[in-house]
């Protein structure tokens, strides 16, 4: 690439993501001296924070690692637990963790398609504006997002950190007619749904068509989508795959250090891989719900897509799958009923892993437990320390793209923007600490 | 007079007390839209701002001497401040590693000498700054804070309750934690929250702080002789959101 240009692109605290993160470009007459992207959060100490707590506080302290992702959070360190201290719940308890993860990731993704990407596609510098050009997207968006932290609050108790979540199963459970009056309001939902779908397809052209192969990562099951349980799995672009049991969750995120930099970074096959709406949907395709991969071809979004844009495109899909899904899951809790069951006690003491998926990626959460029941040590790894060498990778790959596309430095900056919010990243769950620092 | 300026601003924290304010949902954001107006919101929105705020909302915990300047320029330009959620009333879950002097070795090894790894003591930001209101809890009640903005719009004084939860327990009859074998803090923690977590099926761990002047010492007391806690395990406990407020 021959070019003469000059770039200084300086994003201190990018905005609409969750955390604290910059975006560094500096080219000189065609030079690249710099472009990073950069993690100032401060940390927070989680792992350290859960030794010496009972069994029975550990997840209502880590779920506090993240205030979006706090139902996935809640879900890992409890089945984390579960796994360490020998307790199998019943297949009732799983079901409504199952409906509980859709409704987090319903919410999560109704918020990040919404808040945080649509003005970026409109030319809005947020959604507040649009509450005057756009009402009606704004208001269907806030019904959308109320519905689902009503749904999810029915089964956890709140969205924010919820309570009913225990090792063990649940201390206190929806009755069939809660979830009946549930299921009506999400059928009703259905045409606030096509809304959504109508803007996202009037959208989509403004959509950047940078492409980067990499390895996809996602929670995998044989039966579904794979989002509460299951086994690692991930696609190369040329559709090979890997699997792996989630107790061995380090051998395929190998955290390393980058020689440059004090970061830590993951990787597996490739140098860096991606976690996210779009790796599931890359890794879990065939078992979407029909009317999502309806939506998906209406969309025009097909695995395995290599363009991280997508992402949010992805996450639409992952909207309807969760919507339909739940409606499945609801209907079978209304005729089976829903039995009074005590929490499962523990029959052992140990170590234990789990891996769910939180609406931006593969969440791992490790514990081990002493006898008197007791956290001895904890491991955590968030799908956004995943995802930054990706996003690192991604911008190394994007700033020739966008030279060669004739861009100007404003249209620069809101693509590495953009970039870095299609990943939805939860910059706030540094339980790892990464300074990304590369020099040239 | 245009509509008083609102601005969220956050420090060391989860975020999810901002997200708690996503969850009003249409009527109620909508509605409070039409009477403030939203200045800066990094979260939610890329227009920031250098001029006044009437409101500023603050959350998060004060861990570094680096948010010091930062909180300071906040309170400069700010009218009010209103200190919101765990994190930034007491350091909240932050400050349970301020009992701890191994942290950083045990999460990042060797690496926890560079200088970026800093963290000292999670306070709440009235260590570094005059807080004008508090919204407390982790997340945040969001009730209270737009009662608190209510208030404040409407010129009318914000009372913060200093009973304890049992009495908001008592009044929605939810059945005792310690009737159903287990334990929980209700009795020294400052209600406010309707008490959700005993009608859950959950302790109350004084998310919100405690009432004014606690008898810490009868908490562990009835932790070891009525849940059967051991004193270790007692003290720990009264410690969970509440290790700034405690020795
Ligand atoms: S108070 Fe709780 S919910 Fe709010 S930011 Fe702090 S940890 Fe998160
Ligand atoms: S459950 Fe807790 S808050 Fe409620 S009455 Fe008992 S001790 Fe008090
Ligand atoms: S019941 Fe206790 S722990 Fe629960 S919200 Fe109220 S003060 Fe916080």
């Amino acid at each position: 690439m021959k070019t003469t240009a000059s770039v200084n692109i300086d994003v201190h605290h990018l905005t609409r993501v969750e955390g604290h993160g910059n975006i560094r470009v500096n080219m000189t007459n065609g030079v690249v001296e710099r472009c990073e992207w950069q993690v100032p959060e401060a940390p927070r100490f989680f792992e350290a924070m859960v030794r010496g707590r009972h069994y029975s506080e550990v997840a209502r302290i880590t779920s506090r690692i993240c205030g979006i992702c706090s139902i996935g959070h809640t879900l890992a360190s409890v089945k984390a637990t579960e796994a360490a201290l020998g307790i199998e719940v019943t297949e009732q308890t799983k079901k409504l963790r199952r409906l509980l993860k859709h409704a987090e990731n319903f919410d999560s993704h109704v918020l990040h398609v919404y808040v945080l990407v649509a003005p970026d596609l409109l030319g809005a510098p947020s959604v507040f504006p649009l509450v005057e050009t756009h009402g009606e997207v704004v208001a269907c968006a806030l019904r959308l997002k109320r519905l689902a932290h009503e749904w999810g609050s029915m089964i956890g108790g709140r969205t924010t950190h919820p309570t009913t979540v225990v090792p063990g199963g649940f201390t206190k459970l929806p009755t069939v007619a809660e979830v009946t009056v549930m299921r009506d309001r999400l059928l009703e939902a259905v045409p606030d749904l096509a809304a959504t779908l109508a803007t996202v397809r009037a959208l989509a052209p403004n959509i950047p068509a940078f492409k980067r192969p990499t390895e996809y990562m996602a929670v995998t099951s044989d039966e579904e989508y794979g989002l509460y349980d299951g086994y690692i799995q991930t696609i190369l672009p040329d559709g090979d795959r890997a699997r792996y049991e989630v107790a061995d969750y380090r051998s395929c995120t190998n955290e390393y250090v980058v020689p440059q930099s004090t970061a830590k970074f993951t990787r597996n096959r490739l140098n860096s891989y991606a976690a996210g709406a779009l790796a599931r949907f890359n890794v879990n395709y065939d078992r979407l719900h029909p009317e999502a991969k309806e939506v998906a071809g209406s969309l025009g979004i097909s695995p395995i897509c290599t363009n991280p844009y997508m992402n949010s495109v992805a996450q639409v899909v992952e909207i309807v799958h969760s919507a339909y899904e739940s409606l499945h899951l609801m209907d079978e809790l209304i005729a089976d009923g829903i039995a009074d069951e005590p929490l499962v006690a523990p029959t052992k003491a140990g170590t234990g892993a789990s891996a769910v998926e939180v609406p931006r990626g593969i969440l791992f959460h490790e514990y081990t437990y002493g006898e008197d029941g007791f956290c001895t040590g904890a491991d955590c790894i968030i799908p956004t320390g995943q995802n930054h060498a990706n996003i690192q990778a991604d911008f190394t790959a994007l700033l020739p793209w966008l030279i060669g596309a004739g861009k100007n430095e404003n249209e620069m900056r809101l693509a590495f923007e953009m970039l870095v919010r299609a990943y939805d990243p939860c910059i706030s769950c540094s339980t790892h600490y990464l300074d990304v620092e590369f020099v040239r | 007079m245009g509509k008083p300026k609102i601005a969220f601003f956050d420090f060391t924290s989860c975020e999810g007390c901002q997200i708690e304010f996503t969850n009003y949902g249409d009527e109620a954001t909508l509605e409070l839209l039409k009477h403030v107006e939203l200045v800066e919101f990094r979260e939610a929105m890329t227009e920031t701002t250098d001029g006044p705020i009437d409101i500023a909302l603050v959350e998060g915990s004060f861990t570094r001497d680096a948010d010091r300047d930062r909180l300071l320029e906040i309170r400069r330009r700010a009218r009010y401040v209103i200190a919101y959620g765990a994190c930034a009333c007491t350091g909240g879950v932050n400050a349970l590693k301020n009992h701890q002097d191994d942290f950083s070795e045990y999460v990042y090894g060797d690496d926890s000498v560079m200088p970026h790894l800093e963290s000292g003591t999670a306070r709440p930001i009235s260590a570094a700054i005059e807080v004008d209101y508090e919204v407390r809890g982790c997340p945040m009640s969001k009730d209270e804070l737009l009662l608190v903005i209510s208030n404040l719009l409407h010129g009318t004084e914000h009372v913060v309750p200093s009973h304890p939860v049992c009495v908001e327990c008592k009044r929605r009859e939810t059945i005792c934690r310690y009737d159903e074998g287990d334990h929980c803090m209700g009795q020294v923690a400052r209600a406010g929250c309707g008490a959700p977590c005993p009608a859950d099926g959950i302790p109350c761990e004084a998310c919100r702080g405690f009432v004014d002047e606690p008898n810490i010492r009868a908490l562990e007391k009835v932790l070891m002789e009525r849940a059967g806690f051991s004193q270790k395990r007692a003290v720990g406990k009264s410690r969970m959101f509440t290790a700034n407020l405690r020795s």
